[in-house]
């Protein structure tokens, strides 16, 4: 079948406002979801979870997050590892403290806090722009992690400074801690992964996304045509806060089960997270799961020949792995600087013509 | 002997050579003062706009133009003066409220959104039109869809009327010089504003593209009957355009009134016409 949107006119302005505007691409999304949701459960096994499925689904959704911040608004964040933790401790905190709460609620709520939080260091930017902007974002990073160690109030005085999900049911399945079984928590971050990247996807596409990217693009001339700046950055500020909030208690409670912030939501992963949307691509929802994907599984694939196909000692494997990957990033943004979603436009472009490209 | 009053010195209505009806002032500038630490950008100028009407501001380099309009959309705030804008006296606003009020622009070097279709950047000119809550977008749902295919109707309204069908989805960046600047003039026209600020807005293009631009400037008023302020260098489009002119030189204002009135003027004739310009 090829590939085309010839003979697609479209006769509506909704239709052309269509996420998916063209029929195959529209059919494709829609049996990935199916496969997604009624296929994958049953052969999720512990390995594919934790060591990509999971990690995919929760990044991409940090990602998602952080792309809305810098890619869609315009405002560079290296504060994300920081506000993740602040969704695993409010997540940790609100558990303990309604423990008969449906984890669904905690995880949102946990997001929520998070949101508040984020407006609070997002004032900043009202001030200030690009280098500083990031500068300060790098304060909150460390002032977050700190906080979170310094006070035992955050981890309920535990004498090892960790926080652990302690279990609970639902229908009588474990939907929290350490012994979550790999479907179930699958299931979990991908119900969360998919509305949030539909909520992400709608945002983006109505008038508070152009209101985003206007102030992105030239935040004077966006003040001029009535976009109120305040607003605008902060609302930028809170929702992306409230994606890697959601993000970071679904890495606490479904899959590290237990953490400690200084080692969780270092400033490694603030810079994990921002690459990711850089070689995805800035701007682009379809970046930004492309992003998170790729430099989750590459570690994996990389390991996997390094020393399982060619026998290299782990720690060398593990040397090489941070070296490719660098260079990897380094070439891809050579390549194309916009990321893995313009390659991706390019190839459907080419493709929409082929094979008359005339 | 008395001299016949200017129609700048009119209070009210008056008819034009071409018979259209032009209101009552809609804006009003008075003894606007504007400093820059020791520049004096604008130095006690007075004068009024009225709906319907071409007013064009017209002066060498650096004589206080784009500052005077700088001024009326709020981004710069005199430090003396009045503005009376739909007959109350306006207390300092934001440029975004300005917006909200009914006033749009282009400016000198163009503004557009570069990483954005040309579809994106009239739809944001559209947003002062737009309100729907964020729980409703977040959801495509209800009021977000409707609102969107509303206002993306008017947009293709716009786009129709500028002859840019081609370029809907082209982001703007790529587009060439001409091109955008008639973008711009649309994202400006999008927010249906009651008063239309252009600075130079055919700065920069051919004899052709400029026989576009006066062509649209010109349908503008008439067929929405907006309100327009335009600064513009070449005298031939202004003497075209403009039903009244404003002459500036060095933050001064030297000469108001009809164009021919305007090119008789001894003062601005010294002043203007003497210097060169581009
Ligand atoms: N933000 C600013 N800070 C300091 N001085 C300024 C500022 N904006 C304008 N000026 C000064 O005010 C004076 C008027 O500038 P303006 O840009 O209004 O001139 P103009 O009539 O639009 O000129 P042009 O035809 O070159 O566009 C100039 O001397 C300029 O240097
Ligand atoms: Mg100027």
């Amino acid at each position: 079948m090829l590939y085309r949107e010839v003979g697609e006119f479209k006769t509506s302005y909704q239709s052309d406002q269509q996420t998916f505007p063209i029929t195959s691409d529209r059919l494709v999304v829609l049996s990935l979801i199916f496969i997604a949701f009624f296929v994958i459960p049953f052969f999720i096994t512990e390995y594919m979870a934790s060591a990509i499925v999971l990690p995919f689904l929760i990044f991409g959704i940090a990602a998602l997050g952080l792309n809305i911040l810098t890619g869609y608004c315009g405002q560079v964040s290296l504060g994300s590892g920081g506000f993740m933790a602040v969704g695993a401790y409010s997540c940790y905190k609100i558990m303990t403290s309604f423990p008969d709460l449906n984890i669904f609620f905690c995880v949102i709520l946990s997001g929520l806090v998070t949101g508040v939080v984020g407006l609070a260091f997002g004032l900043p930017s009202l001030r200030i722009k690009g280098f500083y902007l990031a500068v300060s974002t790098l304060a909150a990073q460390f002032f977050l992690v700190w906080a979170f160690t310094k006070f035992p109030w955050f981890f309920n005085f535990s004498a090892s400074g960790q926080i652990t999900a302690n279990e609970r049911l639902m229908f009588d399945i474990p939907v929290s801690g350490a012994n979550v079984a790999a479907p179930v928590a699958y299931l979990i971050c991908l119900i969360f992964f998919v509305s949030l990247a539909f909520i992400a996807r709608n945002l983006t596409r109505g008038s508070l996304g152009r209101k985003w990217m206007a102030i992105r693009d030239m935040d004077i001339a966006a003040e001029i045509i009535g976009v109120n700046p305040l607003t605008a950055k902060l609302s930028a500020f809170c929702i992306s806060s409230i994606y890697i909030g959601i993000s970071g208690a679904l890495l606490f409670c479904l899959y590290f089960g237990a953490v400690e912030a200084g080692d969780a939501f270092g400033i490694d992963k603030s810079f994990l997270i921002l690459f990711m949307i850089i070689i995805g691509g800035l701007g682009s929802i379809f970046g930004s799961i492309a992003g998170a994907a790729f430099l989750v599984a590459m570690p994996v694939i990389l390991k996997n020949i390094m020393v399982d196909f060619l026998a290299w000692p782990v720690d060398l494997a593990s040397h090489f792995e941070f070296l490719i990957i660098g260079a990897l990033i380094v070439f891809i943004l050579i390549v194309e600087p916009h990321g893995f979603a313009m390659l991706w436009r390019i190839i459907k472009e080419k493709l929409r013509l082929w094979p008359f490209p005339h | 002997m008395s001299k016949q009053k200017a129609p700048s010195e009119r209070q009210n209505s008056y008819v034009t050579a071409d018979g259209r009806t032009i209101g009552p002032a809609v804006m009003e500038m008075k003894n606007i003062t504007l400093r820059f630490g020791g520049v004096i950008a604008i130095q006690g100028i007075s004068f009024d706009i009225h709906e319907g009407e071409i007013r064009a501001i017209i002066g060498p380099n650096g004589a206080g133009k784009s500052s005077m309009l700088n001024v009326i959309n709020g981004f710069y705030h005199p430090q003396e003066g009045k503005i009376i804008y739909k007959g109350e006296v306006r207390r300092p606003l934001k440029p975004f409220e300005i917006a909200h009020q009914g006033i749009a622009r282009t400016f000198q070097n163009i503004a557009l959104f570069k990483g954005m279709t040309t579809l994106d950047n009239i739809m944001t000119g559209r947003l002062t039109h737009m309100n729907t809550g964020m729980l409703s977008q977040a959801l495509w749902w209800g009021k977000a869809q409707r609102e969107e295919t509303e206002n993306r109707a008017f947009a293709e309204r716009i786009i129709d009327f500028l002859e840019i069908q081609s370029i809907r989805k082209v982001p703007v960046g790529r587009l060439p010089y001409g091109l955008q600047k008639r973008v711009e003039l649309g994202r400006a026209l999008a927010a249906e504003p009651s008063l239309l600020l252009l600075d130079e807005p055919m700065a920069g293009m051919n004899v052709e593209e400029k026989e576009d631009m006066s062509r649209f400037i010109l349908d503008v008023n008439e067929e929405f009957g907006t309100t327009i302020a335009l600064i513009e260098h070449d005298m031939s489009v202004v003497m075209d355009l403009a039903d009244r002119v404003v002459v500036m030189d060095y933050g001064k204002k030297i000469g108001d009134g009809t164009p021919d009135e305007v090119r008789k003027n001894q003062a601005v004739i010294d002043a203007y016409l003497g210097v060169s310009h581009d």
